[in-house]
């Protein structure tokens, strides 16, 4: 079993919603659509099921031409944010509904039911209606009535986003497991890139209707091909600023320059736009190796293990994510550095042009 | 994947309800549109006319007298049901029995056939044995719908306002009761005023249900028959001769199915243009406030 | 602006409350400070919204009073109350244009038309709004009609105090990072009293500068987030603050010692003898992949999540999970966890219990 998408796009009233794009998804694999609000995960997702058909491009199930095929024909099962169950049939009478539309027997039926119940945690509320349950219950059936089909393909269009913050936490946990044990594929659109590396798999990442990159989900985290997919895939926002490489050396805005190693040293002389993730911002003076910079700080937050830094330093916005409770005085200016391994260079079209970190980070991965 | 054939069985479903509509609508369409090329003597004996019943019509006063009585008409009873329907939507109670009660009762008037309004409001308003009637005339005012025009005017939008306002209240009052609590919360919090709560809560968050109760009663005042038909059959004189009743008395009274042809076609085709208008430019505007 | 003093306060939806259970707010006694910024943080169905609408003057209290400073505000209506709100979801005057939804509850004030201006614009300035002030509220994006509820609060400077309902629910991930920076200068800049009532831990702490936990119509801890975080007062406080939560493990507790299953782990303080269910609470962070020394571990699942490594697994055949360092390497022959002993909370009962004071419980 195998979902490949060929060429396939979709316009709605002249407003394209997918670019044409290529995608292959593999047999029994987690495939995470990431990216944020109207980049096109839902209208991909529907063209998959099939409730949508796409305007070009095909799309192809076990190397089988399935582009016209009606959602009811095909082998999906899908998840919605919103908790899609019958009001008036009981929990189990829920998760048996597809059952017994492909009239299974009873006892057959019973079986799916109850493990359904049991990998999910349902069991005792097996004979409650929807609305005696609460959301992260609700959704729970609304994922086994999805299940326990046994279906190829399993979409999920962000169905935690409608829960209460500790219950994502834990159904992120869960899902893998049930990924694990039906070996179907599943694709989970999401807008958090905490999510799509909890949930591991593949990523790809969304971005107007493009895909911008589609891998394993650490090394598309890691290994970012463009300025965009790195923003995608960043939460906090990831920082940038403008930096000039010349002679084995980049320069900083601030005058400091460190030179250019591995990687960065291949890449051609210019103009380069430098990013990195909140958390390697570091507090403290220059140590050895690393950029200092001096920034005005704007806001902290607390999160009670670690600190959020808002700050500006010419002319750019960063927030940087610090361990520990960092009390400085807002306005004031706090010491950070920055180690130049952490740092990605894009070049002046958005690509990727070098970094050092990913060598040593990739391998322990 | 499970392999299955598209299978067509669900267009013999559509069949009956397709064969309805030829016989109901669309083949006495064409046979209109055939008759008001034709003129008829007795009989079956038809000859083409061509354009000739439109050019007559176009240039009878009839017609455009009709037309006049009609739009007037049609614009009293908006200016009367709409903010009417809309100020009974807003004292109606919100929820509890009294709500229940309330929809019940104003959902009486829409379940009484046409006709029937128009008898008991014709025997209502009758100035010898009508109970209105004779209140009326009793107080010194000289009332008659049979011989004033003014007062047949009157008694035929009274009617109508009675049985249709209804319909509008109903409406506003589901469109009322969509608004999210938040919303007044917040405007209270705004001190805002009642007057500024509905002009800047209600009504615009109202659009939408009156976009549609103005297109509905639009529609179907413009083809008043019934009630003025009953209680005056037009008349006095002309006066309450709209369009569908001079349409009647010709095609019926008159024999003349040329001309009635004509006629009813064109009127058709104005429904059909105010319709597109009233409901383009109200869209337009709420697009115009959607737009940045 | 004003102190908010809840005395004796509690609610019950129900009209003839007989026990504890029938109540959705249970007692309370709080006073929250002029100026200060408070989160209410809980699961759904935990009491946070009833204690809102109580305050907001939506609901009625059964039991107890509301004082804004001295006043007895108990029976006043929101409007009397002076207070301002931002919703869950963004509730503009659609037909209206941004300036005039900021300008909106000072003109029903009657205020001077070039301070009405003023103001305005400072506002629209400070949230980031001002390229839109001309334009209609109705086709603007979420973020931005959050925006203009947040300053339609914030634009009055007399409010006693802010109320927030869950204001990020509708925001995008990236995009709540900027709001929740502007909501924190605009606390510092006008100093109002501000309640934000949410679910998510992250938003209650970064806000906050005190949280109040609840849980099933309790409130369970009152306390700064680093207090919640190293400190927690009972097991759900443990579980709920914290990303992921503590992880909890039944023990017997002597002295120094903490006892599972004939597994000693060792506690940096003396808690002498407890009583009662025995918990020992340790947070991800504080836990550590070792070759020797700790407590044998099964692990199920390692996720790189970039900033760290997210490890599932069990002790004792119950979950745990444990957060390390992205560099940490882990080997093979790594079956024990080991727990960093200042670190260790422990829960009698699922309260918390400092050491040397089980006398006192």
């Amino acid at each position: 079993m195998s979902l490949r998408l060929q060429g396939v796009s979709k316009s709605v009233d002249g407003d394209a919603h997918i670019h044409p794009l290529d995608l292959e998804l593999e047999k029994g694999t987690m495939n995470v659509l990431l990216g944020p609000t109207l980049a096109g995960k839902t209208s991909l997702l529907r063209l998959m099921s099939g409730l949508d058909k796409p305007d070009s491009g095909k799309i192809y199930w076990d190397g089988k031409d399935v582009t016209r095929h009606r959602v009811q024909d095909r082998d999906v099962a899908m998840v919605y944010q919103q908790f899609v169950n019958y009001p008036s049939m009981t929990v189990y009478e829920n998760i048996a509904s597809p059952l017994k539309m492909q009239r299974r027997s009873a006892q057959e039926i019973d079986a799916k039911v109850q493990e359904m119940a049991e990998l999910l945690q349902l069991t005792d509320l097996l004979h409650r209606k929807p609305s005696e349950i609460s959301g992260g219950q609700q959704q729970r059936c609304a994922i086994a009535r999805a299940l326990v089909k046994d279906v190829g393909l399993v979409l999920m269009d962000e169905p935690l986003a409608n829960l209460d913050y500790k219950l994502r936490e834990e159904l992120r946990i869960e899902i893998p497991r049930l990924f694990a044990a039906s070996g179907s594929i599943f694709v989970y659109a999401t807008t958090e890139p905490e999510e799509a590396l909890l949930l591991g798999g593949k990523t790809a990442t969304l971005w107007q209707g493009h895909v911008t990159q589609f891998g394993p989900s650490t090394q598309v985290y890691h290994r970012p091909a463009d300025e965009i997919t790195a923003r995608v895939y960043s939460d906090p926002p990831m920082n940038f600023l403008p930096v000039r490489k010349q002679g084995g050396m980049v320069h900083f805005p601030n005058g400091q320059s460190t030179p250019a190693r591995q990687a960065v040293a291949a890449i051609p002389d210019g103009e380069y736009r430098a990013g990195f993730r909140a958390h390697h911002l570091e507090v403290g003076g220059d140590a050895a190796g690393k950029i200092a910079f001096e920034a005005k700080l704007i806001v902290t937050e607390l999160t009670g293990s670690d600190t959020y830094i808002h700050v500006e330093t010419a002319g750019e916005r960063w927030i940087g994510l610090v361990p520990g409770l960092q009390t400085f005085e807002i306005g004031g200016h706090v010491p950070l550095c920055l180690n130049p391994d952490n740092v990605f260079y894009f070049d002046q079209q958005g690509k990727l042009a070098g970094s050092t970190p990913l060598a040593t980070q990739m391998a322990g991965a | 994947m499970t392999q299955k054939t598209t299978n067509q069985r669900a267009w013999f479903l559509v069949l009956p309800v397709l064969a309805l509509v030829a016989f109901s609508s669309i083949i006495p369409m064409i046979t209109v549109v055939n008759y008001s090329f034709q003129d008829s003597f007795g009989g079956n004996e038809f000859f083409w006319v061509g354009l000739e019943w439109y050019r007559e019509l176009l240039q009878s006063e009839r017609l455009w007298d009709a037309l006049g009585r009609q739009l007037l008409f049609s614009s009293i009873i908006l200016l009367i049901e709409i903010p009417l329907g809309i100020l009974i939507a807003l004292s109606m109670p919100k929820k509890g029995w009294m709500a229940s009660l309330c929809l019940v009762l104003m959902a009486l008037p829409l379940l009484i056939p046409y006709n029937v309004v128009g008898t008991i409001w014709q025997v209502f308003a009758r100035a010898d044995i009508g109970l209105l009637g004779r209140a009326i005339s009793d107080l010194g005012l000289s009332y008659n719908y049979a011989q004033n025009a003014f007062d047949a005017w009157v008694t035929v939008i009274v009617m109508d306002v009675w049985h249709w306002t209804s319909l509008v209240a109903l409406l506003s009052y589901a469109g009322l009761r969509s608004i999210p609590n938040a919303y007044y919360q917040a405007a209270e919090i705004d001190q805002a005023s009642r007057w500024a709560v509905f002009r800047y809560i209600e009504l615009p968050k109202m659009r939408g249900v009156l976009i549609i109760a103005v297109l509905l009663r639009f529609m179907d005042s413009f083809m008043i028959y019934t009630e003025p038909f009953v209680l005056t059959g037009g008349g006095p004189g002309n006066a309450t001769t709209f369009l569908s009743i001079d349409l009647v008395k010709m095609a019926l009274g008159q024999f003349d199915l040329g001309p009635a042809a004509a006629f009813s076609l064109m009127y058709f085709l104005v429904i059909l243009l105010i319709s597109y208008v009233f409901y383009t430019v109200m869209i337009s505007a709420d697009n115009d406030g959607a737009a940045r | 602006m004003a102190s908010i003093t809840l005395e004796n306060l509690a609610h019950s939806y129900r009209s003839d409350p007989k026990g504890e259970a029938d109540f959705a707010l249970r007692e309370l006694n709080h006073t929250w400070e002029d100026g200060h910024a408070y989160a209410l943080l809980g699961p759904s169905g935990c009491g946070k919204t009833t204690l809102l609408n109580i305050i907001s003057g939506l609901l009625q209290p059964t039991r107890g009073r509301v004082l804004f400073g001295d006043q007895d505000v108990t029976q006043a209506s929101t409007a009397q109350r002076n207070i301002a709100q931002v919703f869950q979801f963004p509730v503009v005057y659609d037909t209206m244009t941004v300036g005039q939804n900021l300008a909106f509850p000072l003109r029903n004030r009657g205020m001077d038309a070039r301070y009405i201006e003023e103001r305005v614009q400072r506002i629209a300035q400070m949230i980031g709004l001002e390229g839109h002030l001309g334009q209609k509220a109705r086709g603007l994006t979420a973020d931005l009609k959050q925006k203009i509820s947040l300053g339609r609060g914030v634009v009055r400077d007399d409010v006693n105090a802010i109320l927030f309902d869950e204001p990020l629910t509708v925001i995008d991930p990236n995009l709540k990072w900027e709001l929740r920076t502007q909501l924190k200068s605009l606390h510092r800049e006008f100093g109002h009293t501000m309640i934000y009532v949410t679910h998510d831990q992250t938003e209650a702490l970064t806000f906050a500068e005190k949280v109040v936990v609840m849980h099933e119509g309790q409130v369970l801890q009152i306390g700064t987030p680093q207090e919640l975080f190293e400190k927690p007062a009972h097991v759900f406080v443990g579980y709920f603050i914290g990303s992921p939560g503590m992880n909890f493990l039944p023990v017997s507790v002597q002295g120094r010692r903490a006892i599972a299953h004939g597994q000693t782990s060792a506690l940096a303080q003396d808690y002498g003898h407890p009583q009662g269910d025995i918990m020992l609470g340790i947070r991800p962070e504080f836990t550590r992949l070792t070759k020797g020394e700790g407590l044998p571990v099964m692990i199920k699942r390692v996720q790189d999540v970039g900033r760290y490594k997210f490890v599932n697994a069990t002790v004792f055949e119950r979950e745990i999970n444990i957060v390390l360092d992205a560099h940490i390497e882990i080997e093979a022959d790594m079956t024990k966890v080991s727990l960093d002993p200042d670190k260790i909370s422990i829960f009698s009962n699922d309260w918390r219990i400092d050491p040397a004071s089980e006398g006192k419980l």
